[in-house]
């Protein structure tokens, strides 16, 4: 099975060093260069291959994108569409901020949540969206992911999420560390009342959200070349004035280290997420 | 009248203030420190064990920074190592067992940020900590009595009574962070101080701690003996509660509801 004999893709970001990926950018052109086999590749063969190179790298993906990718055909039903943050701290810039990233994205913020199924079998779900301020956590966020917790538990349903984030949102201050706290102690409930919770880790899953909920799962999975990690890798350069080792805060650093189950590459993972909440429900005999 | 959000930041990154083992010394009694994570190492930045507090024994975890050069370089600057945060927790674990409250006494810019550190698991040492503070089943009172630095304070700030001394800070990031990644210009720590409303009386105002303690005194005797008193009689009120779980996950669980929409 794929989920055991992982195979790690050939990745030369290893070789560049991290810190020196390009960000990648969405734009209308037909042809998208690959930052790790520097290859340019037609768009509608990246997207028939759900954004991974021939070479196995992971693009980034939106959450609309990776819910259609991963639920049963219009089986995503979503919850709290509507809740949204305010400006708790007057923040310099946070409000146009804010305006400007929901007239662009068409999302209200960084998570999406909802039920669904896959393979028939119903489960919450919550998917962060890098390209809505880099999936930070503040207020909004925290609040819909401990809903959303909070709505499994009532229904005795497990939960699957996407994390991808910057960490917490500076411009809500300490009500966004306090999500933290928050989304930790509603994960903390869900997992006394018996159920399961599967986290999937995309690149970049970093700061507040490796330090909570990210990292709370019964099972971790990661796709294959995703900076996970506390510190930015560049701040840890900056303190510490050493090298960083090959490939740090790689998901393949972060597997060898023993902090998360799995890699799974973006074409297996349904397949793989549908057999663990199979795994799970206890068999026939 | 008070100083600015800035300036309050860099004395609390001083070496003036009481630190962490300076609390336990003046506040308990016959202090028995415990070492060590039981998985890896001993952090010097984290120290902690069981202490007398009046009649009652009491677990204490501290985050030491030290005074001297040579003390802070020892212990890290007070940035915990993943070690140190479970340490502290196995301290509360053990606290839970026997029935004893805790006490965590924070000081610190943040978490270690290291090669080891993330090798060793920082964020999921932290995130466990969140975890499983939040269902402990004994009282727990947090000072923040110089630096609060980020998650790394929070890894042992998840409790029943959060207190914070008046010129001490509490923030989501520091403020030359915040200006470097917001502003691209480190010099603007200044305005970035300001807007992250890092100082006691906010954070008393967003419900983020519960009383804001007086400096009168700070570091003499008569600090910790009302400091002591306030402990006693908070503690008393905890032991006597039967919803001291279901009322710390409420505590947690409106932060931040208030400018919600939808
Ligand atoms: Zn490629």
């Amino acid at each position: 099975m794929a989920f055991i004999n992982f195979l790690k893709p050939k990745n030369q970001l290893e070789e560049g060093g991290r810190t020196a990926a390009p960000v990648h950018e969405d734009a209308g052109e037909p042809e998208k260069t690959c930052p790790n086999c520097h290859k340019p590749i037609p768009l509608s063969r990246l997207w028939a291959n759900h954004l991974v190179c021939p070479c196995g790298y992971h693009f980034r993906m939106n959450a609309r994108q990776r819910l259609a990718f991963i639920a049963d055909k219009d089986s995503f039903q979503e919850l709290f569409p509507q809740l949204r943050g305010g400006d708790p701290l007057q923040f310099p810039g946070y409000t146009a901020k804010l305006e400007t990233v929901r007239s662009v994205s068409g999302e209200t913020e960084a998570v999406i949540c909802g039920t669904a199924a896959l393979d028939g079998q119903k489960c919450c779900l919550f998917v962060m969206d890098p390209y809505f301020m880099m999936g930070s956590m503040g207020t909004a966020v925290g609040e819909k992911i401990t809903r959303l917790f909070e709505y499994a538990a009532e229904r005795r349903l497990p939960v699957i999420g996407f994390t991808v984030s910057g960490g917490a949102r500076m411009q809500e201050g300490l009500l966004s560390l306090m999500q933290m706290a928050k989304t930790s102690a509603a994960v903390k409930r869900h997992s006394d009342a018996g159920l399961l919770y599967i986290a999937v880790l995309t690149d970049p899953t970093t700061g507040g959200v490796t330090a909570s909920f990210a990292m709370e799962a019964d099972i971790l999975l990661a796709e294959p070349g995703a900076t996970i990690g506390f510190a930015g890798a560049r701040v840890v350069e900056q303190t510490t004035k050493k090298a960083l080792p090959k490939g740090f805060q790689s998901a393949e650093f972060v597997l060898s280290h023993g902090f998360v189950d799995s890699l799974i590459p973006r074409e297996g993972q349904k397949q793989t997420l549908s057999e663990i909440l199979r795994l799970h429900q206890g068999g026939t005999t | 009248m008070s100083q600015t959000p800035y300036l309050l930041v860099k004395q609390a990154r001083g070496s003036s203030r009481p630190t962490g083992l300076d609390y336990i010394t003046n506040l308990f009694q016959g202090f028995l420190e415990f070492h060590g994570d039981r998985r890896y190492g001993d952090d010097p930045a984290v120290v902690g064990g069981v202490a007398w507090l009046g009649g009652s024994p009491v677990t204490v975890i501290a985050i030491e920074k030290g005074h001297t050069a040579k003390e802070r370089s020892a212990r890290n600057f007070g940035a915990p190592n993943p070690e140190g945060y479970r340490k502290a927790l196995r301290l509360m674990k053990q606290a839970e067992k026997f029935g004893r409250p805790v006490i965590c006494i924070i000081d610190t810019s943040g978490a270690c940020c290291g090669i080891g550190a993330e090798e060793r698991g920082q964020g999921q040492a932290i995130a466990e900590n969140l975890m499983e503070m939040s269902t402990l089943c004994v009282p727990v009172i947090s000072l923040l009595i110089g630096e609060g630095g980020s998650g790394g304070a929070l890894a042992l700030a998840v409790a029943d009574r959060v207190w914070m001394l008046e010129n001490a800070v509490y923030s989501v990031i520091s403020p030359e962070g915040c200006a470097s990644i917001l502003w691209k210009d480190a010099a603007k720590a200044e305005e970035a101080a300001a807007s992250l409303k890092l100082t006691a009386q906010d954070a008393l105002g967003l419900g983020v701690v519960d009383r804001v303690l007086s400096e009168a005194d700070l570091g003499r005797q008569p600090f910790y003996q009302r400091l002591r008193g306030m402990l006693r009689q908070e503690l008393q009120i905890l032991a006597a509660d039967p919803d001291l779980v279901s009322k710390r996950y409420s505590r947690y669980r409106r932060m931040g509801t208030e400018t919600l929409r939808g």
